[in-house]
C-alpha cells in the first residue's frame, strides 16, 4: 500500500515480487506459511493431549501428581515462551543425543519441524490443562456420578460422558489456544526456522521492500485468523446443540 | 451478565475459610516437603555444578537489561491501557464511525503475531522514514533512529489491541442501571464516565489485567530482536561470549518467574484495595 503512493508504476512490480514463481518471493512465502501451519497443527494436537493428562491429573491424579502438574502449569506460564524454545531446543536435542550415545547409536540432528512441534506443544499443554481443567468443572458433577453409579469404566467414562459434556465449555478457551498456536510459531524464527515470519524477513531483506512482504504476511496470518474465527463458530454450534442458547438478554 | 439465575446464591459478604496456620500446614505435608527438598537439591546442584563465575563481569548488564525490561514493561502497559480504554469504549457504546475502525484494530493487531508486527515496525517503517527528507530534518530523527520507539510503539499497540477488546466486554457489563442513577442524579457525561463507569469496569477488568500484564512480560524478549538491550539480550550476549548453553537461560527463567511472581502480586494488592460485592 505505501509503495503504491510512492510510485504508481511500482503496482506491477509489487505483483512481480510476491507472484509465486522464482523470481517472485510469493513461493517462500507460501512453503513459510505452509510449514507455520504444520507447526501450529501438530503443537495444538500435542498440547491437547498433554492438557487432556494434565487436566485429569490436577482434578483425580494423587497429592503427587496434582503437585507436579500445578508446577508445570505455573512455570511454563510464567516463563516467556522465547526462553522456553530455546532451554527446551537445547536441552531436549542434548538429552536425547546423550541418550542416543549412551545407547550406543549416533548423534542425529533433530530436524527443525520435530522440535518445534514439540517444544511448543510442550508451551501450550500448559495452557490447555487449564481450560479443560475448567471445563471439566463445568460439567454438572451428578452426569459423571451417574456415569460411576453405571459401573462405566474409566476410559469409557472418559470418551463417552467426560470429553462430549466437556467440549462446548472448553471450545472457546481451545479457540483461543488455536489461535495462540499459530501466532507462537513466529518465536521459532528467533532460532532459525524458516516459517512464515523468517520467510518473509529473507525476502524482505533480499529485495528491500520491507514494507511490502511484512504486509503481505500479515495478510496471511489475518487470513488464518479469520478464517478459523469462522470454522470455530460453525464447530461451536455443533458442540452446542440442544443447549440453551447462550446470547445475553439485554 | 445483568441478570443473575435464581439458582446461583450471591455471596455477598467473601469468607476466608483459609486462615494462616491451615495454609502452613497444607504446605508441611510429607510429600511436599520431599519436592521442596528435591526442589532445594536441585537448585543446590545447579549452583554447585554449573558455572556462575562470569556473574560478576555482567553484573552490570544484567541490571541495565533488567532496567529495561521492567521500563518497557511498564511504560507499554501503561500506554496500551490509556490507549485500551477509548478503543474499548468506542466499541461498547460508540458509534459505528468509531467501533468499527476500533474493531478493525483489535482484529487486526490479535490476529497477527507480535513479532510480526515488531519488525514491520522496525524495518519497514525504520527502511520509509529516512527516504523523507522532512523526518530526517525534524527533531525526532535522532528518536526515530534507535530502536526502542519502535519497540515500545509495537507493544503498546499490540497491549490496547488485546487490552481494547478486554475493555469493551467491561465496559459493557456494567449494569445499565448504574448509569441510569447516575444520569438521573444530573450528572454531566463525563462525570459519569470518570466516576461510575471506568471504576466499574476496570474492577471486572482487573483479573484479566493481571494476565494481560505477565503476557505482556513475556512479550518483551521479542524487543530483543530489534537489538534493544533487555534481559533477554544480556543473556543471549553472555551465551555468545561465554559459549555457556544452560546457565544464562536457566538464570533468565529465574528472573523472569520472579517479575511475574511480583507482578501478580501487585495486582492481587490492587484487587484487594477494592470493596467487592460480588462473589
Amino acid at each position: 500500500m505505501a509503495d503504491a503512493s510512492i510510485l504508481p508504476a511500482a503496482i506491477s512490480g509489487m505483483f512481480g515480487l510476491l507472484s509465486p514463481n522464482p523470481p517472485g518471493w510469493g513461493g517462500n512465502l507460501l512453503r513459510g506459511l505452509f510449514h507455520s501451519l504444520q507447526i501450529a497443527l501438530g503443537s495444538f494436537g500435542i498440547g491437547l493431549i498433554i492438557g487432556t493428562l494434565g487436566a485429569y491429573g490436577k482434578l483425580y491424579g494423587g497429592p503427587i501428581v496434582r503437585d507436579i502438574a500445578a508446577i508445570y502449569t505455573t512455570m511454563v506460564r510464567a516463563i516467556p515462551e522465547l526462553v522456553l524454545i530455546l532451554l527446551l531446543y537445547y536441552a531436549g536435542t542434548d538429552l536425547i543425543n546423550r541418550l542416543f550415545e549412551a545407547l550406543g547409536y549416533s548423534r542425529v540432528d533433530i530436524s527443525g519441524l520435530v522440535a518445534g512441534i514439540v517444544v511448543l506443544g510442550f508451551v501450550q499443554g500448559a495452557y490447555a490443562t487449564e481450560v479443560l481443567r475448567g471445563a471439566i468443572k463445568s460439567i454438572p458433577q451428578g452426569e459423571i456420578e451417574a456415569a460411576r453409579a453405571y459401573g462405566m469404566s474409566p476410559s469409557l467414562m472418559m470418551r463417552r460422558i467426560t470429553l462430549p459434556a466437556m467440549l462446548p465449555h472448553a471450545l472457546p478457551g481451545l479457540a483461543n489456544l488455536w489461535l495462540i498456536a499459530t501466532k507462537d510459531t513466529s518465536l521459532l524464527a528467533v532460532v532459525g526456522f524458516a516459517e512464515l515470519t523468517l520467510e518473509t524477513r529473507q525476502a524482505a531483506g533480499a529485495t528491500k521492500a520491507y514494507f511490502l512482504f511484512y504486509m503481505a504476511a500479515g495478510a496471511l496470518y489475518l487470513f488464518i485468523t479469520l478464517f478459523s474465527n469462522a470454522i470455530i463458530g460453525r464447530v461451536e454450534i455443533w458442540a452446542r446443540r440442544g443447549m440453551p442458547s447462550v446470547k445475553e438478554a439485554h | 451478565m445483568s441478570e443473575t439465575p435464581i439458582e446461583v446464591p450471591i455471596e455477598t459478604f467473601p469468607i476466608h475459610k483459609e486462615t494462616g496456620g491451615i495454609r502452613i500446614a497444607s504446605l508441611l505435608q510429607p510429600h511436599r516437603i520431599v519436592m521442596m527438598l528435591i526442589g532445594l537439591a536441585l537448585i543446590a546442584s545447579a549452583v554447585f555444578f554449573m558455572r556462575w563465575d562470569w556473574l560478576q563481569n555482567y553484573g552490570d548488564l544484567i541490571a541495565q537489561g533488567l532496567w529495561r525490561t521492567i521500563w518497557i514493561l511498564i511504560v507499554t502497559v501503561i500506554l496500551g491501557f490509556l490507549l485500551a480504554v477509548p478503543l474499548g469504549l468506542a466499541q461498547a457504546s460508540g458509534p459505528a464511525i468509531l467501533a468499527v475502525p476500533a474493531k478493525m484494530f483489535c482484529t487486526v493487531i490479535r490476529g497477527t503475531p507480535l513479532l510480526l508486527q515488531l519488525w514491520l515496525l522496525y524495518y519497514g517503517l525504520g527502511s520509509l522514514f529516512p527516504q523523507y527528507p522532512w523526518i530526517r530534518g525534524s527533531e525526532l530523527w535522532p528518536y526515530l533512529r534507535q530502536a526502542w520507539p519502535y519497540a515500545v510503539l509495537a507493544l503498546t499497540l499490540s497491549y490496547a489491541g488485546y487490552e481494547g477488546e478486554v475493555m469493551r466486554g467491561a465496559f459493557a457489563s456494567v449494569p445499565k442501571g448504574q448509569l441510569e442513577a447516575a444520569r438521573a442524579f444530573g450528572m454531566p457525561r463525563f462525570t459519569i464516565f470518570r466516576r461510575i463507569w471506568l471504576p466499574q469496569a476496570i474492577h471486572r477488568a482487573l483479573p484479566t489485567l493481571a494476565g494481560e500484564a505477565v503476557l505482556q512480560l513475556k512479550s518483551t524478549p521479542l524487543v530483543a530482536t530489534i537489538t534493544v538491550v533487555d534481559l533477554y539480550a544480556v543473556a543471549s550476549r553472555v551465551r555468545q561470549d561465554t559459549f555457556l548453553t544452560y546457565e544464562p537461560l536457566l538464570l533468565l527463567a529465574a528472573g523472569y518467574l520472579v517479575i511475574t511472581g511480583i507482578i501478580v502480586m501487585l495486582f492481587r494488592r490492587v484487587e484487594r484495595m477494592i470493596p467487592s460485592k460480588l462473589g
